[in-house]
């Protein structure tokens, strides 16, 4: 075959490719932040860092936006096709799905600012577990975008199975304790959309792992269908 | 989509070569090319300047018999049958198997006798008013000319003579067509007038065109096939398939390379 001579001819157009994975690392970074923020501040009891963590939602559906505009400027301007093409319609999915989970921690933000000042129903344990699970799936599937790592993808969905059954153990905790006491229904409510919100990363953070898959092979799978 | 028996599939391929060869002189142009040219299709050829997709157009019916010391084994058939065969006549083979060029190349003639002229030579006995009218119809220019057929074909811009080009190749009523870049020298709203009469021949044409632009070819085509050139610079063929496959994702890596322009 006749390889390229000279510099490459699409060296510019990789340039940008590149830049627009990082900066889509960038939003995930900022998204594990909002996450691990925001569960501490509902275990810790901290309005100031749930506050903050509502606040800075902002600067990620920016991030999202941006890098939106970014995809479609790319592919208007470079035509892409081919595992171009994949790259470009992967980043605009995997921006949506981390600009959601970014709304998944502005919502256990705001179930604490809700939760107020009244006295926690118990100490904080399996969902600040989930929480831990759900981050590292998430870096595990970005992690499979940087290295285009099918296998790696392909293992993201078998943690998301053990969020299942920490929530369904959340789940059932929290039942009985608004079985044990009517006045706590409320506070156990609160904590149980904090637990579902944890469980839909594990679930987003899945189909971005399916998407790395896409963009590698070229074929949409469905990793896995989730119970809930 | 209907789903087709395997016979069906058989009978919907127009062209066909099997082990086809191209020298010039001493020069391999093609070798061992396999390909299906499925009818009422338009089908592209893409691939590098020299990678011979000009050269297999031309074996399709037999216009490489007119380039000196061009030599051809192989088989190429149409319709089943093989067209270099000593019995064909390759006129006959090129009026069922017509020729668009790069550049539009209408007679020093009007429009009317240009659109006529093939059939004047075939010995045309019926209408022919009604033949070139139809023929003009159906290469999308007939609303335009209709009122000036007697002006020079030469007169017309050039998208409407490549349309001209178009009607010309229509008249005589072919079953294929063959288009050698027809678009690369029209502008870009005449191209997409010729992009889309494509799209309309073809549900009575099957369709073969060479292009260098890509996106015309994803645009255009139902099938891409991308030929590269080898080490002796011996053009063969890399793989052909449905082209939203080909755009969206190559079964070859050398296809891959091609179409984002990571060599050429």
């Amino acid at each position: 075959m006749k390889m390229p001579k000279g510099p490459n001819p699409r060296a510019a157009f990789d340039r940008d490719l590149r830049a627009l994975q990082d900066d889509l690392l960038a939003l995930g970074s900022m998204v594990e932040k909002a996450i691990v923020t925001a569960v501490e501040a509902l275990r810790d009891r901290d309005l100031e860092a749930s506050r903050r963590v509502v606040r800075e939602d902002d600067a990620i559906d920016r991030k999202r936006f941006s890098l939106e505009e970014r995809v479609i400027d790319m592919i208007a301007i470079q035509q892409p096709v081919a595992s171009d093409l994949r790259t470009l319609i992967t980043a605009l999915h995997i921006s949506v799905e981390l600009e959601r989970i970014g709304d998944y921690a502005e919502g256990i933000g705001k179930i604490s600012l809700m939760m107020g000042d009244q006295p926690p129903i118990k100490p904080l344990v399996d969902i600040p577990r989930m929480a831990e699970k759900s981050v590292a799936m998430l870096r595990e599937s970005l992690d499979a975008l940087v290295k285009r790592d099918v296998d790696l993808a392909a293992q993201v969905c078998n943690a998301d199975d053990e969020i299942d059954q920490l929530y369904d153990q959340v789940y059932r905790e929290l039942l009985l304790i608004m079985l044990g006491d009517p006045q706590k229904i409320e506070r156990a409510t609160f904590l149980l959309w904090a637990a579902h919100d944890l469980e839909r990363i594990g679930d987003r953070a899945t189909n971005i792992a399916e998407q790395v898959i896409y963009l590698v092979t070229g074929k949409k799978t469905e990793l896995k269908v989730g119970k809930y | 989509m209907t789903t087709q028996t395997q016979a069906d599939t058989e009978t919907d391929i127009a062209l066909q070569a099997r082990g086809l060869q191209v020298h010039y002189g001493e020069f391999r142009a093609l070798k061992d090319i396999d390909i299906d040219i499925q009818r009422n299709r338009i089908t592209a050829l893409i691939g590098p300047s020299g990678c011979g997709k000009s050269t297999m157009l031309r074996c399709f019916n037999r216009m490489n018999d007119l380039i000196g010391g061009a030599r051809i084994s192989g088989q190429v058939t149409f319709n089943g049958a093989e067209i270099y065969d000593p019995s064909v006549d390759p006129t006959e083979v090129r009026s069922r198997i017509g020729m668009v060029f790069q550049k539009p190349n209408p007679f020093p003639k009007s429009i009317y006798d240009n659109v006529a002229f093939g059939l004047k030579i075939n010995g045309f006995k019926g209408n022919m008013d009604e033949a070139v009218e139809k023929a003009l119809r159906g290469a999308a220019l007939w609303d335009e000319v209709k009122d000036r057929l007697k002006s020079s074909g030469m007169a017309l811009s050039g998208g409407q003579q490549q349309r001209l080009c178009i009607a010309r190749a229509l008249a005589v009523e072919p079953e294929v067509i063959l288009m050698d870049e027809p678009a690369s020298a029209l502008d870009p709203i005449s191209t997409l007038a010729i992009e889309g009469l494509m799209l309309e021949l073809c549900s009575s044409y099957t369709i073969v065109v060479v292009t260098h632009n890509m996106q015309q070819a994803a645009r255009v085509s139902h099938r891409t096939a991308f030929f590269n050139m080898d080490s002796d610079r011996a053009g063969f063929l890399v793989e052909e398939g449905p082209t939203d496959e080909i755009f969206t994702n190559p079964r070859d890596p050398r296809t891959e390379a091609y179409i984002t322009g990571r060599f050429g």
